[in-house]
């Protein structure tokens, strides 16, 4: 079988997911084509040479639906013999598309192929593809379904995570990701979005907030209170009877942010990339993704962690860097607890609680963080991994070449 | 036909009184379903017909519903899918029928009209109520295990949307007909007496023959699953199903399947998913234990079917309570209520009038919410004569002695009584825990001498347990039976005995929670697994609400008592050194093994200490096992009781249960539970946990010898009623 190997990594900057930030009069169709472009323009490539491009996307309803993959290869004027395909793994989506592309390379089916993702939560909003499992009560009831926040905050009441640990991640998200760009950590793959005059829209990270402290935080309310007072609380206790009460910790301060964005990895062989004179960055040493327990829904990223390790014989001591998307501050310092993983080597760069999490784009984005990463601070591997609705966990991990 | 009679008029409508005959009440008997199909073939074929009135011939009400002996006898117990579907199809196919018949339909409905009655009218196009607030509209199947399978998930959901019929529909709620005009489920409210003139009148104005369900432009109110507005009556009704019935209930998630699927699709198709999920409800054993317990038997009970049988009947007038507590009070309150003079007596005239301003408080009550008329108000109160006079007990039919648990106390007030007694009345006793043998040795005349135990609040809890002393005569319990009766509680027999039947077994769930504290279970986890059983409270909670101190005492009684036999329970430490040494008495002073000082209540934080946690974390396989260890450990005791003659009838011994400790209402008893998960699988599994935690598992010889020869409870018990 063939190896699979990255040659480059591309993504827009975020936008604030409401009416006013800056990417909401871009459509999701132009983030994910200006990401195509870019990756064609910057490599020089041949896109007929690329059999697929993948992309993730969680709500593909209205302007993301209908396989929005394939019209994005048209719209930027790829090839028309490249195809496309658009997937759905939730959160980890862009990851899935990322390690749906290398599996494609290692099994021979494809030169090159794209993984990424595009989400413009903005213009579409989370949930408007429905959906039957919390609605259902068939699969609702069985499976102790509560919203995802919910489920953050019983990860924080089982595992003994107070609000001013969680407030206390977030503080060092947004710092660090405040330093990444002062420093230029991000200037190498952050392709600025341009407007319908082909001017640029905006050419940074829209939500972070490099002052916010300890004080700021504390001083938002627990978001998912109410809901879980009403009755999700109860559901969710009724599986983790160990807990004596839910205690809500987690806000919109030290939750991911809603954003808009996109990203693309091209991934091909050495063959491949050898024909058209690229080179390669890095290989995907390998990939997984599993199920876990979908009622507190968010640890999932332990398990696969554990899974991915195993079958490539690696241990912890073996990554140099981990990316786990920051989705709600618990969820990675249970990951941290769990793996027992020092603050100081993951997500080094911040994540999505300072930079937004554009759900079916966040996969792509954070492996082209911590490739930029490797390659900045001079180390060899790392974990990329995210929590996913349902309660799966998808992990990849990569190495410099 | 028998149960409906047809009168077409001048104007050409047809009335069509609805009447069972030799029933007080009507009900959906497999009868009266055969014959709604006679009568909506003539109304739709029939040219002189224009519209029909549907109404009932009774005083009683308008339609009960369905037949649940019936129901039980007809369908349940491994019947052929397709021929169950086929008879439950039979109402729903009838009432679609009715519906699309061609010819405006209205319901008169003058009286009540629940589950399947209520149904019954759904499938009219109009419907009028008279103003009655005796009249009940409602679908309460929810609460015998069952949900509405005559349309009702489907009709009521179109009518008024999704998130208020589900409330109907989930807590079984009924409507007055003035709100349930407001929430849209009737059309008019007249008075009473002009329901079937105003059912023909709407007729006569050119009422339409189409159900709002079947015109083409049709929104349902408030959206469906997939709508921006419906989802969240989905999404938040599915946790809140789940909140109230901790999974338990197969009726409260078939209803809920029920209505998300059938609202997706036209009204045919919706009728035959619900009676798909109805036929499936039915089946369940929970539906089948609830059904014969929380209705069949229990109904039966409040009909006196313990009674000895050759005992006149007494109508007791005059009642006097020793003892004005919170107990005694509330005794009072409910003869009050039922029309017994009541002499309310106490040690000191305060105490008294303590009492009685606890009874004026719940008349009030009812007072306040147009229950009670300020004159029947006034007459209840002046009923009941607070004092601490013993003269006035004379001619008193029966004397209820509700004072402290002291034998010597009890002994005084029994005396004192007994003085001014007619030879014939009852003393009855509402000890807990005193065997009444022993206390009917201060009576002169022990034949009448008895335990009426209630339970707290008086007010509220619907049983009585009568406990027979060793020379308790027939002729006192067929007396106090009456007395049950006439207070519309509902009574059950045992024999004398520590704990008598509820107290002792009650004891034994909130005992095992003790234990699993021992074993160094988290008491956060014991307490939700005692919830999630279906048990109202965790143990650990519930040992607070009884009061720490009183186990302690009661556990010195029996340690004095029993001698050297006496064992110490497992984690009775844990308790002694909590009242003993910390002072923490439970509820009643705000530190037990929780903390009461602020709301919501909190686990006490030093309880780490003396019981330390080892088991601090769960699968589910592990919450099942511990959910079944909880119930067992009551059903051996039942099981004990039952052995040692305490109890002998599977229906007391089921609906006493559920009524006084609330015990799983979803097993529909202890009994039931045991017979349905057969008498073989439950002795081993008695004996694994007695392997694992201690002889109190080990199940009774009566048991092994059931379970040798194949039988069951309720088998046993019938074939016993037979011979007798």
């Amino acid at each position: 079988m063939a190896d699979a190997y990255i040659y480059d990594a591309v993504r827009t900057p975020r936008g604030k997911g409401k009416k006013d930030g800056s990417l909401h009069e871009i459509t999701a169709l132009s983030l994910a084509t200006q990401v195509l472009e870019a990756l064609r323009d910057r490599n020089g490539l041949d896109t007929s040479k690329v059999d697929d491009v993948i992309l993730g996307c969680v709500s593909p309803v209205g302007e993301q639906g209908a396989d929005i993959a394939r019209t994005a290869v048209l719209n930027a004027g790829w090839a028309q013999t490249t195809a496309g395909v658009q997937i759905n793994r939730f959160c980890a989506s862009g990851l899935e598309a990322v390690n749906m592309a290398a599996a494609k390379v290692k099994a021979g089916e494809a030169d090159f192929a794209v993984g990424g993702g595009v989400e413009a939560m903005s213009r579409v909003p989370m949930g408007s593809d429905g959906g039957a499992w919390p609605v259902d009560p068939s699969s609702a009831f069985s499976t102790y379904f509560v919203p995802q926040g919910v489920s953050a905050d019983m990860i924080a009441s089982k595992w003994g995570f107070s609000r001013d640990d969680v407030d206390a991640y977030s503080v060092e998200s947004h710092k660090r990701a405040a330093r990444s760009w002062e420093e230029g950590r991000f200037a190498k793959s952050v392709v600025p979005v341009k407007n319908q005059l082909g001017l640029v829209q905006l050419d940074r990270d829209e939500t972070i907030r490099p002052a916010t402290d300890m004080q700021t935080l504390g001083a938002l309310n627990p978001s998912f209170a109410m809901m879980g007072e009403m009755a999700f609380d109860s559901v969710i206790n009724q599986r983790y009877p160990e807990v004596e009460r839910v205690n809500h910790v987690h806000t919109p301060g030290n939750s991911s942010g809603i954003v808009d964005g996109s990203a693309g990895v091209l991934i091909g062989s050495l063959e491949a990339g050898k024909a058209l004179g690229l080179k390669p960055r890095a290989k995907i040493r390998g990939a997984a993704s599993i199920g876990s327990e979908p009622s507190i829904m968010l640890t999932g990223p332990e398990f696969v962690t554990q899974k991915l390790l195993g079958k490539l014989g690696m241990t912890t001591a073996d990554i140099d860097l981990w990316e786990l998307n920051e989705a709600f501050a618990a969820v990675v310092l249970r990951y941290m607890q769990a793996l027992d993983i020092p603050h100081d080597k993951i997500n080094v760069c911040g994540g999505a609680i300072a930079m937004g999490h554009p759900l079916g784009a966040t996969g792509a984005m954070i492996t082209g963080v911590v490739l930029d990463e490797l390659e900045r601070s001079d180390k060899e591997t790392a974990l990329v991994t995210l929590c996913i609705g349902g309660g799966m966990g998808t992990a990849t991990v990569i190495e410099r070449v | 036909m028998e149960n409906f009679k047809i009168d077409v008029d001048a104007d050409g409508i047809a009335l069509i009184t609805f009447d069972v005959p030799e029933r007080s009440m009507n009900t959906l008997t497999s009868g009266v379903m055969a014959e709604i199909p006679q009568w909506v073939e003539r109304v739709k074929t029939d040219d002189a017909i224009k519209g029909a009135v549907l109404t009932s011939g009774k005083a009683s009400g308008f339609c009960a519903g369905a037949d649940l002996g019936d129901m039980a006898s007809g369908m349940l117990g491994g019947a052929d899918l397709q021929a169950a579907y086929d008879a439950g199809w039979r109402l729903n196919g009838a009432l679609r029928a009715l519906e699309t018949c061609g010819k405006p339909v209205a319901a008169a409905i003058n009286g009540l009209a629940l589950g399947g009655g209520l149904e019954l009218t759904l499938a009219c196009h109009y419907r009028v109520a008279g103003d009655d607030p005796k009249i009940q509209l409602g679908l309460p199947e929810i609460k015998v295990g069952l949900f509405p399978g005559g349309g009702g998930t489907q009709r009521l959901t179109r009518l008024i949307g999704v998130q208020a019929a589900m409330m109907a529909m989930s807590e079984g709620k009924s409507f007055r007909p003035n709100d349930a005009k407001g929430a849209g489920i009737i059309h008019e409210v007249v008075a009473k007496g002009a329901e079937v003139e105003a059912a023909k009148a709407w007729i006569k104005n050119g009422g339409k023959a189409v159900q709002p369900w079947d015109e083409k432009s049709f929104k349902l109110p408030g959206g469906g699953p997939y709508h921006p507005a419906g989802i969240q009556n989905f999404l938040v009704g599915n946790a809140m199903l789940r909140k109230q019935s901790y999974g338990n209930y197969p009726a409260v998630l078939n209803l809920m399947k029920a209505v998300y699927e059938g609202v997706q699709v036209p009204m045919d198709a919706a009728l035959r998913i619900e009676t798909r999920y109805f036929i499936k409800t039915l089946m369940t054993p929970q539906a089948q234990g609830m059904i014969r317990s929380l209705f069949l038997s229990k109904q039966e009970l409040d009909k006196g079917a313990v009674r000895p049988a050759g005992v006149p009947k007494s109508d007791p007038k005059k009642v006097t309570v020793l003892g004005a507590g919170m107990m005694g009070a509330g005794i009072a309150y409910v003869q009050a209520m039922a029309g017994i003079e009541t002499i309310l007596i106490d040690r000191d005239q305060e105490a008294a009038d303590k009492g009685k301003a606890h009874v004026e408080e719940l008349l009030k009550k009812r007072l306040s919410r147009g229950q009670l008329t300020q004159e029947k108000f006034d007459a209840l109160l002046a009923s009941v004569t607070a004092t601490t006079d013993y003269d006035l007990i004379k001619g008193s039919d029966l004397v209820i002695e509700a004072v402290f648990e002291n034998r010597e106390i009890k002994a005084e007030v029994t005396k004192r009584a007994e003085a001014q007694l007619a030879a014939d009345a009852v003393f009855g006793s509402n000890t807990s825990t005193l065997p009444i043998t022993g206390l009917a040795e201060a009576s002169v005349r022990p034949k009448n001498f008895i335990g009426i135990h209630f339970f707290s609040p008086v007010d509220k809890m619907m049983l009585v347990e009568i406990i027979m002393g060793e020379k308790t005569g027939q002729e006192a319990l067929a007396k106090s039976l009456d007395y049950v009766m006439k207070i519309r509680k509902t009574p059950i027999v045992v024999q004398d005995g520590r704990g008598f039947y509820t107290s002792r077994c009650f004891g034994t769930y909130v005992a095992e929670g003790l234990a699993m504290l021992e074993e160094g279970y988290a008491p956060a986890l014991i307490d939700n697994i005692g919830r999630m059983t279906g048990m109202p409270r965790g143990p650990l909670e519930m040992h607070d609400d009884v009061a720490l101190d009183l186990s302690v005492k009661i556990a010195k009684q029996t340690k004095e008592d029993l001698g050297d036999a006496y064992q110490p329970l497992p984690g009775w430490k844990i308790v002694q050194t909590m009242v003993e040494d910390l002072g923490r008495y439970g509820r009643k002073n705000g530190k037990g093994f929780y903390d009461y000082d602020q709301k919501p209540k909190k686990l006490w934080s030093g309880l780490s200490d003396l019981a330390p946690v080892t088991i601090n974390d769960s699968t589910p396989e592990m919450v099942e096992d511990q959910k079944r260890r909880l119930l067992y450990r009551q059903a051996v005791e039942v099981a004990r009781c039952w052995e040692e003659g305490v109890i002998d009838d599977p229906r007391e011994a089921d609906v006493g249960a559920i009524l006084a400790w609330g015990f799983a209402p979803w097993t529909g008893g202890p009994i039931t539970m045991i017979d349905q998960i057969g008498l073989k699988a439950f002795v081993e599994q008695a004996d694994a946990y007695a392997a694992k935690y201690g002889d109190r598992f080990s199940p009774p010889q009566l048991l092994r010898d059931m379970a040798a020869k194949g039988e069951t409870f309720y088998g046993k018990f019938a074939g016993q009623k037979a011979a007798a």
